[in-house]
């Protein structure tokens, strides 16, 4: 069935992560084996398996189609639902197969590094094993029931990594946070996948796509069950307004911020709309809805990135308004547009993040204001970095040009409020971006710590997103990759990387980013214009900015306090004691209150029970007597 | 003039209200007991009056008091025996004093 895979291969994907984490979680434990396999055991099950992705990719790339693999019966409730384990082998499977496994791995690899000398090191490597295992299977699953375990799965395995330091309060706080958040979302999601299941009558992916087609499913239905998806996909990839547990995951090792939080789970999202596309094209309300979503987070997370101090942090806005670009695409573009994005953005975001923990590896700290000069300590990491950054930035030949341009003139054919939006958002990814090399690589170091280049073990990994970070989008020179997808036609390899510019926006663009860097060069580098002023010029904005919104306080302080613990649980807790309780507790008491009349009856004097006695005879005779 | 029916009855429910009476109100155990036996004594005069005047033929109220006599020897033996076990455990055969069956 499949072109060139054996299909044994393709289950040996997921398989081999999963078996590495019973390996170091399961046996490891059971045997209380006190050893250190220190990350090897699941970087050759994560290598294994990103030869067999790429073997799986390419067979797509030559030959697109979409192949099923037949499972078996997993799950059988009276015939009225079956639940078959199958797998779905398109090319946005392909995609993310790749992603996932090659960042997981190149990820992995860089944790030898990074991680080095930490304690637990086993359950690191198990969990990063399960996650991988976890997010493999939702992009492969032909089932939505399936696909909801795994999307748990990979929030449980989120969850355990950013609480990966539990003994460190904020670690804990922030891990429970973000299993909260998205949960939130994951409502939504449930919701649908039921009410698609009542009106469809079957989970499978397939099935639901030609029931919707069909016209089995009525149209409010498809818009309510899009919408119920959609709100999953905002709570995995913090959309605004459940994007709050992103910036503060960031509290997990770097590593993992680099491979959940910026490449892959919090891409699940996008991919999980991919995957329902044509539920969405049959609502125009929900794709809308997508879109509008996407535009304003990319919008709002990019003010916020301006003004963080904290590297990490910028990053994770970063990410988030990435995201809503991505968002803005699928709503606006179609699958093949975001997952283009998602695909080129996987890699540089990686490498930032990487980038950013190879500088508090040496530095010890996050905060670009305790850093500086450090491009002539740290040579290959400020290279790649910068690699990087000019790659999200969106600057010509690399990889982030290309996803952005299509994101960008599939805005600017369809609704230009939100192209505008885009715009100024790149604008502002390219201002923040430089600000963060500025900072941190730029000027003189602020202090008396000698840093250091980092090993070979953690540059090797951050090369390789390099080159790709740089490469990805020419994957896409010839118009191939999208068309697999499902956009747009092929073309000669000239017209993808040069024709391009014959239309205005890619100037447009190109300006834009530019202008950006300028002016974070200006002001970061050169300090022809003094920050602190700017600051104070707009300072009631940048308070807006500094202060996040204010979303967290009014989740915190008014949703989460005032409203629920104040509000809602006060009067469930009320109603609690006063009328269930007191119910029963009046039961209680009227039947105490009628035996104390009764028992003194019982007084355990046998004068008084023979008196009683005596009259009870003396009525029964009388009665006898007198009725006859 | 021989007594009747009437006078034999008078004097059986005066033994009887003789004997609740006292059951009633003493509160030594023993002296119950006694009062008790008053009752049936009371009992039988009322039995042997009915069967001299209404059935002479028959013997079924004598009968009858006969059994009632052989009960109240047996009622008589258990209830000596239940009080000098609790005279044993309690000291005392004061039934205000024995209380602790109620509520």
């Amino acid at each position: 069935m499949m072109n060139n895979i054996p299909e044994a291969l393709i289950w040996m994907i997921p398989g081999l992560p999963l078996a590495a984490f019973t390996v170091l979680f399961v046996v490891v434990r059971a045997l209380k084996i006190r050893s250190n396999l220190n990350g090897y055991l699941s970087i050759a099950a994560t290598a294994v398996s990103f030869a067999f992705s790429l073997w799986t990719a390419a067979g797509l790339f030559s030959s697109p189609g979409e192949n099923a693999v037949a499972g078996f019966e997993w799950l059988n409730l009276g015939g009225k639902l079956v639940i078959e384990l199958g797998l779905i082998i398109d090319p946005l499977t392909g995609i993310m197969l790749v992603v996932v496994t090659l960042v997981s791995l190149l990820v992995q690899i860089y944790s030898l590094g990074y991680m080095h000398g930490s304690k637990s090191l086993n359950r690191y490597f198990a969990f990063i094993s399960l996650f991988t295992f976890a997010m493999l299977g939702l992009v492969m699953a032909d089932n939505l029931l399936i696909m909801f375990m795994c999307w748990e799965l990979v929030g449980l395995c989120s969850y355990m990594l950013i609480g990966f330091w539990y003994h460190r309060p904020a670690a804990a706080q922030a891990a429970r946070k973000a299993f909260f958040i998205t949960r939130i979302g994951d409502f939504g999601f449930l919701a649908a996948i039921l009410l698609l299941f009542s009106s469809a009558g079957t989970l499978d992916v397939a099935g639901i796509h030609s029931a919707a087609a069909g016209g089995v499913i009525s149209s409010a239905a498809i818009t309510w069950a899009a919408l119920g998806i959609f709100m999953g996909a905002m709570g995995k990839s913090a959309q605004f307004p459940l994007h709050t547990w992103l910036p503060d995951a960031m509290e997990g090792p770097t590593p993992v911020s680099a491979l959940i939080h910026a490449a892959t789970m919090v891409a699940a999202g996008v991919f999980l709309v991919g995957r329902m596309y044509p539920l969405f094209e049959l609502s125009p309300t929900a794709l809308n809805t997508v879109a509008t979503i996407g535009a304003v987070t990319a919008l709002f997370a990019g003010t916020i990135a301006l003004v963080m101090h904290d590297i990490k942090k910028v990053l994770a806005y970063s990410t988030i308004s990435q995201l809503g670009y991505m968002m803005l695409g699928l709503g606006l573009g179609g699958v093949a547009v975001a997952l283009f994005h998602l695909f080129t953005h996987a890699f540089f975001k990686a490498l930032l993040f990487m980038g950013a923990g190879s500088v508090n590896h040496s530095t010890g700290t996050f905060d670009m204001r305790k850093m500086g000069g450090l491009a002539r300590l740290m040579p290959w990491t400020c290279a790649t970095f910068v690699i990087g950054s000019l790659s999200l930035s969106g600057i010509w030949p690399l990889a982030g040009f290309f996803s952005k341009e299509e994101i960008l003139s599939s805005a600017l054919s369809n609704q230009p409020v939100l192209f505008a939006m885009a715009l100024i958002t790149a604008f502002m990814t390219a201002f923040y971006m430089f600000r963060v090399v500025f900072l941190t690589f730029g000027g003189e170091y602020q202090s008396r710590l000698k840093p250091h280049e980092s090993g070979r073990i953690m540059l090797i990994p951050m090369l390789v997103l390099a080159v790709l970070a740089v490469s990805a989008g020419w994957l896409n020179a010839t118009g191939r990759l999208t068309a697999i997808l499902g956009h747009g036609h092929e073309h000669s390899w000239i017209t993808g990387l040069l024709g391009i510019f014959t239309h205005p926006l890619a100037w447009i663009s190109l300006a834009v980013a530019g202008s950006g860097i300028t002016l974070a060069w200006a002001m970061y580098h050169k300090r022809w214009i003094s920050a602190k002023k700017i600051a104070w010029t707009f300072r009631s904005a940048y308070t807006v900015f500094f202060h996040k919104y204010w979303i967290d306080e009014l989740y915190e302080k008014y949703i989460g306090a005032r409203f629920f613990n104040n509000g809602l649980f006060n009067l469930f807790n009320r109603f609690d004691t006063t009328v269930i309780d007191g119910t029963v507790n009046d039961i209680a008491g009227l039947n105490l209150k009628s035996s104390k009349a009764i028992r003194a009856l019982h007084n355990g004097r046998l004068t008084r029970y023979s008196l009683v006695f005596l009259f009870g005879v003396a009525a029964v005779a009388l009665t006898v007597i007198f009725t006859g | 003039m021989a007594p009747g029916l009437e006078q034999y009855l008078v004097l059986s429910a005066v033994i009887f209200s003789i004997g609740l009476f006292g059951a009633i109100t003493k509160r030594s155990a023993v002296v119950i007991l006694i009062c008790i036996e008053i009752m049936l004594a009371g009992v039988n005069i009322a039995l042997v009056a009915f069967s001299r005047f209404i059935t002479p033929a028959e013997l079924t109220g004598q009968s009858f008091s006969v059994f009632v006599i052989v009960v109240a020897a047996a009622e008589v033996a258990v209830g000596l025996a239940i009080i000098l076990a609790l005279y044993r455990q309690r000291h005392t055969i004061d039934t205000d004093k024995i209380d602790l069956l109620k509520w």
